[in-house]
């Protein structure tokens, strides 16, 4: 499109455009002031008890006073926790999702155990998990290995078999092996697919190191929730919420940076 | 000279439902520089052929022989070419013509320069580093082409080809592919659907039987001169004669 050449619709329709865009920002920043206000004031007022559920001035004091609470402490537990069950799920699904790709008879064998420990929900294994790796960090991260494990061999095998037949009829023509195979057509054609399950596994990493925090932690946010409801203390429960939504977020966004390095390099499109 | 020899060819497929023949008795030879177009009906077992004289399929009866050579394989003497361009769309131009010589652990300086001398000789110089979705389907269809005969195989297998191409680009791609393969002096073997296509390029047509394939007929194709241009072809006398004679043959068994 030109820039210099703009027709009088078109200005109209890009105006129109724009217009559109910024009254969904200002209606999406005004919803969450408006929300904010509105429960500072209800608990001002006395309209909703703020020892239960608390108030957003409590909240921001709380989070404000980070060295009281340790929550510095407690973020960076969480973060390393979920990072590490993170990487330990991707690198393993993918190893796991190559050797099913590869073999087509352990697959199948392997296939109806895939499916069951796909529907199983994989916290009933926490006990199991603590008394194997022991009431600690390593069981921790075990639980967010366990969570994002399986979602991630099954996503990564279902991309590299969708890869394209002639694609890899043709380069089998040419005479590759399958290792060959795998290097030049199957895993460049599935980068996105890779990323596509990264970002769900953050989210669920996040899901089962909290879910292991609550069972065995003596730091991490989920240790801090747990924490404040037990001591009835709702502000550290709310700022810790807070706290982990904006953690997800940025852990979100590392991998879609991650992505754009990676695609660069691979000048995919 | 024989460049390839196809003796009672015979292939079934076995599936859980059943046995199917795709091919039956299958014989004839191809001299070197030879156009051969593959006409027959759908499913008779066209690909089937490709796929035997190839290597890729190992026939349940008969033999090939590539160059004097028995196929067993893979064979390094045949380059194959499919309906779509298959470009790996995250590679360079430049890098998807190497494609092949690097499977092959071929990617000598000569071989590189061989290659390039292709891209600019058919008109893809200075698109070495664009990629594929920044090329037109018939400049992707001669990457592909060009990616084929980089590793300088002895003969051709197109499978339909130019069937993913449209009407107009079609015709404007054959006549580029047909002289890319008679300058390279390539033996080519083309399965088409299209009869016009088969007649203004080949120098023979073979004829398919249905399921299971034999041969039906081997038709001479013959306009009077040796470097012909496809599409001019379809203007002459003769074109519509062999035309309605393939058209009549075809449907008495389709
Ligand atoms: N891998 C396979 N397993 C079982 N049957 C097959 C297989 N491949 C092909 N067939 C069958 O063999 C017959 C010949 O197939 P082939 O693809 O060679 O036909 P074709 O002439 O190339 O068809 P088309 O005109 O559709 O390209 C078809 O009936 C097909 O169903
Ligand atoms: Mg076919």
């Amino acid at each position: 499109m030109d820039k210099s050449t703009v027709s009088a619709e078109r200005a109209v329709y890009l105006k129109k455009q724009q217009r559109e865009k910024r009254l969904i920002t200002l209606c999406r920043i005004g919803f969450l002031l408006l929300f904010i206000v509105l429960w500072e004031l209800a608990a001002a007022v006395g309209w909703i008890d703020s020892f239960i559920l608390s108030q957003p001035t409590r909240i921001v004091k709380t989070l404000f006073n980070v060295a009281d609470n340790d929550l510095h402490l407690h973020i960076a537990v969480t973060v390393f926790e979920t990072l590490a069950g993170f990487a330990l799920g991707a690198v393993l699904g993918c190893i796991a999702a190559v050797v099913l790709w590869w073999s087509d008879f352990v697959s199948k064998v392997c296939e109806p155990y895939l499916v069951v420990l796909n529907s199983l929900p994989k916290i009933a294994l926490g006990p199991v998990i603590i008394i194997i790796a022991g009431a600690g960090t390593k069981a921790i991260i075990f639980m967010a290995l366990a969570i994002s494990l399986v979602v991630t061999v099954m996503e990564m095998l279902s991309g590299f078999r969708s890869t394209s037949p002639e694609l890899i009829k043709m380069a089998v023509t040419f005479g590759a092996q399958k290792r060959q195979i795998f290097q030049k057509i199957v895993f460049p054609a599935n980068i996105n697919t890779l990323f596509n399950s990264l970002k769900i596994n953050i989210g669920l990493s996040l899901v089962g190191v909290i879910a292991g925090e609550f069972l065995v932690s003596k730091a991490g946010l989920g240790y801090l929730i747990v924490y404040g409801g037990q001591v009835f203390k709702m502000d550290i429960v709310m700022a810790s919420v807070i706290i982990l939504a904006a953690a997800a977020a940025v852990m979100y966004e590392g991998v879609i940076l991650l992505q754009r390095l990676v695609m660069r390099f691979y000048r995919y499109r | 000279m024989k460049i390839l020899n196809a003796q009672n060819i015979e292939v079934k497929y076995q599936a859980e439902n059943g046995e199917i023949t795709a091919l039956h008795n299958i014989v004839f030879s191809v001299e070197k520089g030879e156009f051969v177009s593959i006409v027959g009906p759908s499913g008779c077992g066209k690909s089937t052929l490709l796929s035997v004289i190839a290597g890729l399929i190992t026939p349940n009866k008969g033999s090939v022989e590539v160059c004097g050579e028995k196929v067993t394989g893979i064979s390094q003497h045949i380059g194959y070419m499919l309906q779509n361009d298959n470009l790996l769309e995250w590679r360079t131009i430049w890098q998807n013509v190497l494609l092949g010589l690097e499977i092959q652990n071929k990617l000598t300086p000569q071989n590189k320069e061989r290659a390039k001398k292709l891209l600019e000789n058919y008109g893809l110089a200075g698109f070495e580093q664009k990629y594929p979705s920044q090329l037109s389907g018939g400049m992707r269809q001669r990457v592909a082409l060009i990616r084929t005969l980089a590793v300088d195989p002895d003969i051709l297998l197109l499978d339909e080809a130019f069937s993913a191409l449209d009407f107009q680009t079609r015709l404007e791609v054959t006549d580029d592919v047909y002289s890319i393969l008679k300058n390279e002096n390539k033996t080519t073997l083309m399965v088409t659907h299209d009869i016009s296509e088969a007649i203004s390029m080949g120098d023979r047509i073979m004829l398919l039987s249905q399921r299971p394939a034999s041969i039906k007929e081997i038709i001479n194709v013959d306009f009077g001169t040796d470097k012909r241009i496809p599409t001019a072809c379809r203007t002459t006398a003769g074109f519509t004669e062999y035309f309605d004679y393939i058209w009549k043959e075809l449907k008495a068994y389709g």
